[in-house]
This record gives structure tokens, C-alpha cells and sequence, in this order.
């Protein structure tokens, strides 16, 4: 797990002269690292901070297993160097949740019993959350342009997925909009009456 | 049955922490009752702890298979937890280790078979783990029985509770104890009868569905031990090349590299007991440290015996090979003779290429070797083969070499193989440290058992009545019978061609034959190994006939099928084949996809069928083509797998293996030039992306009283036909190679 990360970062490559520190932000804490500035995110994550649910699928770009957000944003860790993040925001799968609360996406992936192997998932529910910001209601032609791999090929069930997943948001809205306006209501006790 | 001689007794043990474990295994011991091997299958002379019964009454159930996306973690501890009648609700599941141990008859496992592939996991686990899951309540339930000082059989269970006539409930934790002092029975415990089943046959969530959306299940590249070294290795990229001279100076300037050295292959021909090709090995501290060790590495290499190999080659070969006389695979009636008297002789050739398995997880491998052990934490299909390996590289007894599985990302039959546990003990050998051994996705494409090549050429005698008469069936192809590890016997034609496939037993002249190619490539089963190879010629061709002779391709396959009744088979799968079966399953998915109806708006639809591992299946596809652009509109799969076990478990494996017969029939290939495999990349091994895919597979699983048959492989071989016939008669373009897109692209 996380923690203050002078003492974890002592395993990462030391180079010669060491390089400035980067500091960044993952999942809320405050990390710094201090070896090779090279080192793509993912590496970062999974050796130094033994935050493995990124995970490796090509190191190219190409498939997506290694989805996270930076700046909000869904990123390809294994192509973002740690040097092109000093003072960014970075959120990993085991940072989407609230404590035991899941995540909307997580809990619409589990509902709908996505995963296979499972190896993917993470990526996708990262690739999932983004789309989502982006397209509150999405189509099934938004949602194809989701363009992680898959090899087990859950994509149909991700479709369903992110479906459920957008409509639980939408309803939480709701009932959170519905909570601000019985709030608004309850100093004006006949307005709310005449209303139900 | 020389089990039948083996003394066995149940043994129950309360553990150090006061729950209850119950297990079976084998003993000495005089008092052992005798259990019929027939009755309870030969895992369970071996069997281990299956079932722990917790202080709080949370049942926990031991996975003993290799999960790697065919659901086994879940449906196995079904099995369990029907018997023991435990409230699935509450029961947490376990992965166990692989089993090995030395009993009292020998080496044997003490949680039965382990492995995945073949789809044998759910037939295995019908036979023993739901009588292990019986005798684990039985012996609950005498404990009850001496409690309340009343027969055995006037008590009854119910979700981890054994209920007293007049309805009083004690919690199983309650009956730990007293059960554990209690002889199990001398005879197997009788199984529920289906109307009894609650939880088999009830949709079941996988059990790890939590921990994988949160990042928190454990793969085997997840695996991290204190003080390994985290290995790469750049492998000579010539088929059974070697190391000729390596200039790693920069490489020892990378910081954090550790050491490098170069590690041999197997000597040129021989068999694959160990690592699949030479190279130079990186170790350093971490794995970027590695990786950019091993992109300063200067190596050349000595291209091998196969230098000069190629798919071009390759496909000259076959066409040659065709022109002989082959190994007859069977041989019925007198095809030579059907062809003079044939109103017409059909004759077609279909081209399958090479595959790699391409998980998403590549091979991985953490090994730490001590003296007198080894510890092997990792993903694999086949912890037995694994363990062997290990044993043969360190000299250590099987049971003091301990092997984790985890959770696989993927598997696909890739790990049925075990090169990556070898060479990772080679590695850490050299080293002298633990090794976690990190393959790229360029090693894993470049480096595979692949599926097999291969040039079908069939053909077809009809009658004036348009009754096909014969059928001739030859196929040239790298067979799985190359440099076989352990001397396993395999028939000339392994992974290739089967007999009693389908038409076999169903025409009176039968005519199949194998004809082997050369070639350096290393292959390996890819999920449904020669069904995906030969489905594809077979289906085709089948669909070609009833153009060709003016027939309903969904008729003509019921004529040949005929009434009901089971054909032998010997293969993989059997021991019988039903036409009734095969034929249910065609005729629904024909009325599912609106066969009759004529598409006039240039969709085209297209069928097939077939039977394998005991399943039996059919896919039909509505397909358009626009422009170069293929789409499919609709996915039809219809299965009968048995009874069904977990329903959203088989419903996934169709629409799994529907995507993924797609993916690969569309865009997937191995070709191979100078003796190097060409592919190295998700950008030149396409695996299909979401916008690909049809939106929805329409999964129709036929209800069934009979034994269950695995799900994982037979949602896959009749996809390819299928597409290839839908493309037909939306455009008239015949694919008879495969992948399909490349070539429909050049004939359009």
C-alpha cells in the first residue's frame, strides 16, 4: 500500500547523478520519486509502489491494460514517463472506490459479471470512468470507441456494463438533486406539501 | 482397477485455529474402510482439505483449478457447495496450491486433477468434488444425529445448518467439533438428486468479481517475492538459432542492472522439456532497469537449421505434400469408387494459419530456489508439467518443490506449456537469487507454441438425388506431433484432423487422410485445438455443397446428421457423438437467426455447427459488407453443454468464445520469413477491438438432463464457418483462407 515513499523508492533505479526529485500525487497521498526519470508510470506503480492492479498487456500503447487517469484524464501508463508528471494527479483502479464504497462502473462491472480472466478489467473500468465523464448517456457507437483489448472478449458485457453503470449514476444524481430539493423544501413547509 | 485395491479413509482434522477441515486421503492405516474406485473416481484417493467450517459459520471452500478466465474458481466450489447443502451466499472460496505429495501407493495428488484444458474440469469435479462436498456434510449431520441423540436419516440440511424434524436449525460451526472425532463412511454418500440442487444451476457471479474491479486480484505478474531480481531475456528470433557473440557493455552501464548471461536453448531437435529458445538474460533490480538493459544489448545470432523457412514456403510444401498418399486417419467404404459413379465430385481447399495465443497476461514466472526447495508462485494451466520441469532443472524431490497458482490472465492452452517456468529456473540458477521473469508482448509473440498451419482439401461425391455419397477429407499441416516434451505418444496427425468428426459414420464412403509438413515452428494446443483448425475446411464446405447443388444448407447438414441416435467417437470428447444433438442445436439456432427469411437488403446469413469436447454447438451470423467493411449485425450461439452448472458461467464462455472466433477468424495470423516469426505487436497480431465486435452475442443455451460437458472451448470452432458462409451469401466472395478480412479485401 501506499505510504510516505522516501523508504519504498530506495528499489527503483538510482542513476548515477541523481536526478530531481518528482513529486506527485496518487490516489490522494504524496509520493517522490528520485530514480530514472524515464521510468514509465506503470513501472512506477507496479515495482515501486507495488500498486499492481495496472497491468502490463504490450508496453506500446496499444491495448490499454494499463489505464489510469491523469489530471482526470485516461492515460496509457506505460507510455507516460514519471518526468512528464511532477505535480499531476494521478488515480489508479484501487483509488476509484470510497473506502468500501465501489465505484459506480466497478459495481455495474460486478453486477453484470464482466471479468474473465479478469487480467483487463482494471484498464477498462478506468477507460470506462472516462468515457462516462465525457458522455453522461453514452451510444453504442461511444462506447466502441472504448479501444482496450480484450482477449477473453467480455466486450458485449462491457457494453451492458457501462450502460448500468451510467444509468446508477444517473439515478444517484437524481436522488442526490432529489435530497438538495426535500433540503430546500423542509424551510418551506407548504411549498413541499402543494408539491406532493 | 488397480485403485480398487488402494485402503483410503476420510480424514478430519481440526485445525489450529478451530475450524473444521475435511478432506480425503489416502492412508495406511488398518482401519481404512475400502471405497469403490468407480464411485468415486480416482481423484479421490488423493484428495486434500476441500472444506473448512468457520467459528462464525462462513464456509470456506478450496478452488483446486487453474483459474484463467474459464470461471473454474467459481464453478468448481459450486460443485462442493451443493453437496454440503452451504448457503453460497456465505461461502468465501480459496485457491489452493498445486497438490502433489508422496502417499502411502506413491506420488499422487491430494486435490485430484488440477490442470486446465481439454474442458475437463466441470466433468472431473461432477465425479469427485460433489462427493467430497457430500461426505463433508454427512459427517456434519452424524455429529447432529449423536447430539440430539436421533437416527441420522430423520435429520436434514439446509444453507450450512442441519435441521432437527421438529425444525430446530444448528449452525454447522456448532458440529465442528463433535464431527471431528467421527469415522466418515465406509460406502460414498449418496448425491442429491437434481430437484434437490440450490445452487447448481443458479446464476453465480465469479467469486473474485470484487477484488478484480478494485485492483486487488493477484496474477501471476502481480507476484513480487523480497530479494528477487526481476529478469528479461532477448531470445534469438531465428527458429532454433543461437547466440554467437554479445556485446552487453552498454547494458552493465544501466542502472540498476545486475547481471547479464546468456542462457542455451534445446539443442535442435529435441524435445521441449525446458526453454524454448537461447538468448541473453538481463537481471537487475527492477523491471524498467531491465528492459532498458536489454535494449542495449548487442547480440548476433546464429540462425539455425530452419534459416531459410517461410510461410510462402510453407504453403508450396503443402500443395506438394497433397500430391502423395498420406497416413489414413480413417477409411470408410470406397471412396475411389464413389467418385466414378458420382453424378458430380465438389472439391475445395481451405488454408488455416499459424496462431499465437497472445494473452493478455504474458508468460511470467517468480522462482526461488533454495537447497533443499523451490517456491514457484505464478499463472499457469499445468502446475503437474510445472513441477516436473522445476524437478528436472534442480534435482529437488517433487514434494519439496511448492507451487502457488494464481489467477491467470488468460490462458488459451499458451500455459499447458511450461518453457517459462524452465527458463526462469535456468535464470535464477545463473543468478543465484530469486528470478521474476517478465516476457514483453513481442518475447510472447515471438516465442509460442503456436497452433498449428495447415491446407485441407476436401471433397465431396453427390448422386442424382443430390445425396453426397462420399467425402474426402486430406489435410497437410504442421501436426502437434513435433519435438513432443516427455515422449508423449501422439498420432501422426495430432491437433490436426480427428476421425470421427463430423462427417464421419454419417456417409458411406469416408476417405481421410494426414499428410505432414516440415517445419521449426514449435505448436501447441490454442483453445479447441484441432476443432478451430478443421471446423473452419469443414463447415465451409458443407455450405459450399448445398449451394452448389441447389440445397438448404441447414437441411442438407439435418439430412446428413439423420434421426437421432450416438455415433462412436474416439477422440477427445467422447466416447459417443449424438446427431440428435448436434442436430437440436442447429435447428434452434436456425429458427433464432430467421434462416428462411430472405435477406434482400445485402445482408447475408450464414451457419454451421460442431460437436466438441462432449458439447455441441452452432453460431449463425447476419453480416453485411459496405465498402471494405465488414459488419456483423447479428451473433447467434446456441449450446448444449449438459446440465448446466453456473448459467452466467457458460453464457460468458459462448460470448467469450464467439468474440473471440471472431477476432481471430477476421484478423489473426502467424506467418513466418527467413525462419523468424514476423509478428510482434497488437499492431500486426490484431486482436479485435470493441467496435469490431458485434454488439450483442444472442446466447441460447439448450436445457439438458445429461452429465455436464466443459464450456470453455466450444463456443469457438464453428465461428469462423459461420462468418465465412454469411459472407458468401451476402457477396458471393467464398473465404477459404483464413483470416478472413486480408482476403476478402483482396478478392473484393
Amino acid at each position: 500500500m501506499p505510504q510516505a515513499n522516501a523508504k519504498v523508492d530506495k528499489e527503483a533505479a538510482a542513476a548515477p547523478a541523481a536526478p530531481a526529485p518528482i513529486e506527485l500525487t496518487i490516489n490522494g497521498e504524496t509520493f517522490r520519486h528520485t530514480g530514472a526519470p524515464d521510468m514509465p508510470l506503470l513501472w512506477y506503480l507496479r515495482d515501486v509502489l507495488r500498486l499492481t492492479g495496472s497491468k502490463f498487456g504490450c508496453g506500446v500503447g496499444q491495448c490499454g491494460a494499463c489505464t489510469v487517469h491523469v489530471g482526470g484524464k485516461a492515460q496509457r501508463s506505460c507510455l507516460v514517463p514519471m518526468s512528464a508528471l511532477s505535480g499531476q494527479a494521478v488515480t489508479t483502479i484501487e483509488g476509484l472506490a470510497s473506502g468500501d464504497d465501489l465505484h459506480a462502473v466497478q459495481q455495474a462491472w460486478i453486477e453484470e459479471d464482466v471479468p474473465q480472466c479478469g487480467y483487463c478489467q482494471a484498464g477498462q473500468i478506468m477507460a470506462a470512468v472516462d468515457l462516462l465523464k465525457r458522455k453522461a448517456q453514452p451510444s453504442d457507437a461511444d462506447i466502441g470507441q472504448l479501444t482496450n483489448l480484450c482477449r477473453c472478449g467480455t466486450y458485449p458485457r462491457i457494453r451492458k456494463a457501462v450502460k448500468r453503470a451510467a444509468q446508477l449514476m444517473a439515478d444517484a444524481k437524481a436522488a442526490e438533486a432529489k435530497a438538495a430539493d426535500t433540503k430546500a423544501h423542509a424551510h418551506d413547509g407548504k411549498s413541499g406539501e402543494a408539491r406532493s | 482397477m488397480s485403485g480398487l485395491t488402494r485402503r483410503q479413509f476420510i480424514s478430519v482434522m481440526l485445525s489450529a485455529s478451530g475450524a473444521l477441515v475435511v478432506g480425503v486421503r489416502s492412508a495406511l492405516a488398518a482401519i481404512a474402510p475400502q471405497v469403490p474406485m468407480d464411485l468415486l473416481g480416482e481423484a479421490l484417493t488423493s484428495l486434500g482439505a476441500f472444506v473448512r467450517v468457520e467459528r462464525n459459520n462462513r464456509i470456506v471452500i478450496g478452488a483446486r483449478g487453474c483459474e484463467i478466465g474459464q470461471g473454474v474458481i467459481t464453478s468448481l466450489p459450486m460443485l462442493i457447495a451443493e453437496e454440503l447443502d452451504a448457503d453460497w451466499n456465505r461461502v468465501r472460496v480459496e485457491q489452493l496450491p498445486y497438490g502433489y505429495e508422496i502417499g502411502p501407493d506413491g506420488p499422487t495428488n491430494r486435490y485430484g486433477p488440477q490442470g486446465a484444458g481439454g474442458s475437463t474440469s466441470i466433468t472431473d469435479g461432477w465425479k469427485d468434488l460433489r462427493q467430497a462436498g457430500a461426505v463433508a456434510r454427512w459427517l456434519l449431520v452424524e455429529a447432529a444425529a449423536q447430539h440430539w441423540q436421533l437416527p441420522h436419516e430423520r435429520l436434514d440440511t439446509e444453507a450450512g445448518h442441519v435441521v432437527h424434524p421438529d425444525g430446530t436449525r444448528l449452525p454447522y460451526a456448532e458440529l465442528v467439533e463433535r464431527a471431528a472425532g467421527i469415522l466418515p463412511p465406509a460406502e460414498p454418500v449418496p448425491l442429491k438428486k437434481p430437484e434437490q440442487f440450490r445452487v447448481i444451476g443458479k446464476p453465480a457471479r465469479t467469486v473474485d468479481a470484487r477484488a478484480i474491479v478494485t485492483g486487488r486480484a493477484t496474477f501471476g505478474i502481480d507476484s513480487y517475492l523480497g530479494g528477487a531480481l526481476v529478469a528479461v531475456m532477448k531470445r534469438c528470433p531465428h527458429l532454433d538459432g543461437s547466440v554467437e557473440s554479445v556485446d552487453d557493455a552498454e547494458t552493465r552501464q544501466v542502472a540498476g542492472v545486475r547481471d547479464v548471461f546468456v542462457i542455451d536453448g534445446p539443442v535442435p531437435g529435441s524435445s521441449f522439456d525446458t526453454n524454448l529458445a537461447a538468448g541473453v538474460a538481463v537481471v537487475a533490480d527492477n523491471t524498467w532497469a531491465a528492459l532498458k538493459g536489454r535494449n542495449a544489448l548487442k547480440v548476433n545470432w546464429k540462425p539455425g537449421p530452419w534459416a531459410e523457412e517461410s510461410s510462402a514456403r510453407l504453403e508450396a510444401q503443402a500443395a506438394e505434400a497433397l500430391k502423395g498418399d498420406g497416413v489414413v486417419v480413417r477409411v470408410d467404404g470406397d471412396m475411389a469408387a464413389a467418385r466414378k459413379t458420382a453424378k458430380r465430385t465438389l472439391e475445395a481447399r481451405y488454408q488455416v494459419p499459424f496462431l499465437a495465443h497472445a494473452t493478455m497476461e504474458p508468460p511470467h514466472a517468480l522462482i526461488k530456489l533454495e537447497p533443499d526447495r523451490a517456491l514457484f508462485i505464478g499463472a499457469l494451466q499445468n502446475p503437474d508439467g510445472a513441477s516436473r520441469v522445476i524437478a528436472d532443472l534442480t534435482g529437488l524431490p517433487r514434494e519439496k518443490i511448492e507451487i502457488r497458482m494464481t489467477r491467470a490472465g488468460g490462458g488459451f492452452g499458451r500455459r499447458l506449456e511450461n518453457d517459462f517456468v524452465a527458463e526462469a529456473v535456468m535464470i535464477a540458477k545463473k543468478a543465484g537469487k530469486p528470478i521474476k521473469l517478465f516476457w514483453t508482448r513481442d518475447d510472447d509473440l515471438t516465442h509460442d507454441f503456436y497452433r498449428p498451419y495447415g491446407l485441407h482439401q476436401l471433397s465431396a461425391t453427390v448422386d442424382r438425388k443430390n445425396q453426397v455419397t462420399g467425402f474426402a477429407h486430406l489435410c497437410a499441416a504442421t501436426s502437434l506431433n513435433y519435438r513432443i516434451a516427455r515422449k508423449k505418444e501422439r498420432p501422426p496427425g495430432a491437433g490436426c484432423l480427428e476421425a470421427d468428426d463430423f462427417p464421419a459414420g454419417l456417409v458411406p464412403n469416408l476417405d481421410k487422410r494426414f499428410f505432414s509438413l516440415e517445419s521449426g515452428l514449435p505448436r501447441g494446443p490454442w483453445r479447441a485445438p484441432l476443432h478451430t483448425f478443421h471446423a473452419f475446411a469443414v463447415q465451409s464446405f458443407i455450405d459450399e455443397i448445398a449451394v452448389e447443388t441447389k440445397q438448404d444448407a441447414v437441411e442438407l447438414r439435418l439430412k446428413l446428421l439423420g434421426e437421432a441416435r450416438e455415433l462412436d467417437y474416439a477422440g477427445h470428447g467422447g466416447p459417443k457423438f449424438d446427431t440428435g444433438r448436434l442436430a437440436a442445436v442447429l435447428t434452434r439456432c436456425a429458427e433464432a437467426i430467421d434462416w428462411k427469411h430472405r435477406r434482400t437488403d445485402g445482408r447475408g446469413v450464414g451457419i454451421a455447427c460442431h460437436f466438441t469436447f462432449g458439447g455441441y454447438a452452432a453460431h449463425a451470423f447476419e453480416v453485411s459488407v459496405e465498402g471494405r467493411d465488414l459488419r456483423i449485425h447479428r451473433a447467434v450461439c446456441v449450446v448444449d453443454v449438459g446440465r448446466v452448472v453456473n448459467p452466467l458461467g457458460v453464457d460468458a464462455m459462448m460470448v467469450g468464445g464467439t468474440i473471440d472466433g471472431i477476432s481471430t477468424a477476421l484478423n489473426l495470423a502467424i506467418t513466418l520469413k527467413d525462419g523468424q516469426v514476423q509478428q510482434s505487436s497488437f499492431g500486426d497480431y490484431p486482436v479485435g477491438r470493441m467496435a469490431q465486435m458485434p454488439n450483442e452475442v444472442e446466447v441460447i443455451v439448450l436445457p439438458s438432463e445429461r452429465e455436464p460437458s466443459g464450456a470453455g472451448e466450444i463456443g469457438i470452432p464453428s465461428v469462423a464457418p459461420a462468418l465465412a458462409n454469411a459472407i458468401y451469401a451476402a457477396t458471393t466472395v467464398r473465404v477459404r483462407k483464413l483470416p478472413i478480412l486480408p482476403e476478402l479485401s483482396r478478392r473484393l
